[in-house]
């Protein structure tokens, strides 16, 4: 076999077709499913505890302190240390807890967030099941998150879980809204709902540089407000009213303990990942790389790079933002990223349908940036509170 | 303009990122089993028994009047007198401790027992790293534990320890010139032919 840079490449499809040859040919749908999935089932879990540890280093290092340094070097055996300790805690139900649903939760939760990989194209050739409908399939697995964390916040029996519950589920309703929105322009301009053909279609190049969908005036404001909603939908800071650590303590999985806790952390992350590869495939030409020159370099390490950059931008923001207030976290996604997101539709039809050169830049930028000042302007507005009176208090 | 505000924050936590991996001086962190700040002298962790000289028992300033064990208000202190006499700091024969004994777990730092002793026999630690799998035994602090010499007093608190070596050494003086009289009184009183059998030597308890 002669190692070319597209063997490199095919090394995962060419190593399963191999393995397939191994098995008789009635068990080979089943076996083809497997060694799709079983990579999946361990690159984005160890992906996962790569992150905790990049996350604690980095928020540290945003705050002047070391993070973790004590557990091998540098920290990095971190992960294994906290798996360790979360496997061997005991696991607490409250006696008043619906004992079903409260284990059923957090599995709910890590099984719709593995769902969600079912349709990310994590290098050429490599996505587990090419769907026709395939961000369809993605926000409708997305949106069981919500049954799942309802599910936990219901079934503790606690007060402040079912405050948790109801902050997260409003919160994620609420932002599902704008990030299916936002999305919208991308199958308008690629014309399918197929991951796969999304990214083929942001796979050419003009001169060095690619035709991601990002690098259009609609691209990027579509971007910007996924990248919104996305945090808003994995519950991080500053959207992580729900978790709220210093007001209802854990929100939705404060009465999880062990490994079940571990389960519910994961699912967040899985979510996350999950979210960031679809805004790499939708926005950011999933694995194709950035410049033509650099495409010897296999495609799923252009995809996990980008992933690990915007994994870091997520640790960055969550440095940076204190946590929005509800009024503020609702003003947000209606006033502002679902007007945007509807303007932004309506600007991807224009753009598609004017001819090419600068003048189609202009009209656009100048159509999305108007919009963008004036509601950020509505929302920066002072808001008047009145005096709340009591009906029936006196 | 919008967002700005939101840019400035990133700006800042760029900034102290990248920052802290090239000045050192931005690290607050103290990596503390391995490095430690160096201790204020007016620092005071729990309570010990200072000693004079080498031996730890026979220096021992404390003569068991038990007032720390009265006045402790965790009542963590349990003390139980000698039957015999040993000579005290100054040089008088006194009681002293059979059993000294400090539960540091029920110890609250107050200093109290210190401000109560009329004897500057106990003084309060610095030593804050005790640790133990004991938590009963180990935390029981007996008097050979809790003994401390008057060198190491000087080293945890130089300034305070100089007071009370000059307070002390004022008084064994006084001790001693009481004594001198004494001796000079009763060898004069021997010298007479008729001595009162009433003189007594002055090294009496009271102090």
């Amino acid at each position: 076999m002669i190692l070319t840079p597209q063997t490199f490449d095919q090394i995962f499809p060419i190593a399963k077709l191999w393995l397939l040859g191994f098995v008789p040919a009635g068990a080979q749908p089943l076996a083809s499913a497997i060694l799709s999935v079983v990579p999946v089932l361990i690159a984005f879990p160890l992906l996962f505890a790569i992150t905790t540890w990049l996350e604690r280093k980095g928020l540290g290092r945003m705050q002047n302190r070391l993070g973790p340094n004590r557990t091998g070097p540098f920290g990095l055996l971190q992960p294994i240390a906290d798996a360790v300790k979360s496997l061997t805690k005991e696991d607490i139900v409250p006696i008043t807890a619906d004992h079903v649903v409260h284990f059923l939760a957090p599995l709910v939760l890590v099984a719709a967030a593995f769902l969600a990989y079912a349709v990310l194209p994590i290098g050429r050739n490599m996505v587990i099941v090419n769907m026709n409908a395939g961000v369809l399939f993605f926000f409708a697995i997305g949106s069981t998150v919500e049954l799942s964390v309802f599910m936990a916040g219901w079934s503790s029996r606690s007060k402040y879980s079912l405050l948790g519950a109801m902050r997260a589920v409003a919160q994620m309703i609420s932002y599902e809204i704008p990030m299916v929105l936002a999305t919208i322009v991308i199958i308008m301009q690629a014309g399918s709902l197929s991951t796969v053909s999304i990214v083929d279609k942001q796979a050419g190049y003009t001169g060095i540089f690619p035709h991601w969908y990002v690098f259009t005036p609609w691209g990027i404001v579509g971007f910007a407000l996924f990248m919104i909603a996305a945090t808003a939908e994995s519950n991080r800071s500053p959207f992580d009213l729900p978790e709220g650590e210093s007001e209802i303590i854990a929100g939705y999985y404060i009465e999880y303990s062990g490994f079940k806790f571990a389960l519910f952390f994961l699912g967040e992350y899985l979510g996350m990942f999950a979210t960031s590869g679809l805004a790499i495939t939708l926005f950011l030409g999933g694995w194709s790389a950035p410049f033509s020159f650099l495409a010897w370099i296999p495609s799923y390490v252009w995809f996990f790079a980008k992933l690990l950059v915007l994994i870091a931008a997520f640790i960055w923001i969550r440095g940076t933002l204190p946590r929005l207030r509800m009024d503020q976290l609702m003003n947000l996604a209606w006033q502002y990223v679902l007007p945007m997101a509807l303007i932004n539709m309506l600007v991807a039809g224009i753009w598609h349908f004017m001819p090419t050169g600068p003048a189609r830049w202009l009209v656009c930028t100048a159509l999305l940036a108007a919009p963008c000042i004036l509601l950020s302007l509505a929302l920066k507005r002072k808001q008047r509170f009145q005096v709340r009176t009591y009906r029936f208090a006196e | 303009m919008v967002g700005e505000g939101i840019l400035k924050g990133l700006a800042e936590t760029a900034r102290n990122f990248f920052g802290s991996y090239v000045s050192k001086e931005r690290l607050t962190t103290l990596q503390y089993p391995e490095e430690r700040l160096p201790q204020i002298e007016a620092a005071r962790s729990f309570p010990f028994l200072v000693f004079d000289g080498s031996d730890w028992h026979q220096g021992m300033r404390c003569v068991a009047c038990q007032i720390c064990e009265k006045e402790c208000p965790p009542k963590c202190i349990l003390i139980k007198k000698s039957a015999d006499k040993k000579p005290d700091a100054v040089g008088k024969p006194q009681f002293y401790p059979a059993v000294f004994a400090i539960d540091i777990s029920v110890c609250m730092s107050c200093q109290i027992c210190v401000e109560v002793c009329p004897f500057d026999a106990i003084k309060m630690d610095v030593d804050y790293d005790l640790p133990t799998d004991d938590r009963f035994g180990g935390l029981l602090f007996d008097k050979h534990r809790l003994a401390k010499s008057n060198q190491y007093y000087h080293q945890i608190h130089p300034t305070e320890a100089a007071a009370v070596d000059a307070a002390l050494a004022e008084a064994r003086t006084k001790v001693e010139a009481k004594a001198k009289v004494a001796a000079e009184a009763r060898a004069a009183a021997e010298a007479k032919p008729a001595p009162a059998p009433q003189a007594q030597p002055a090294d009496g308890e009271s102090r």
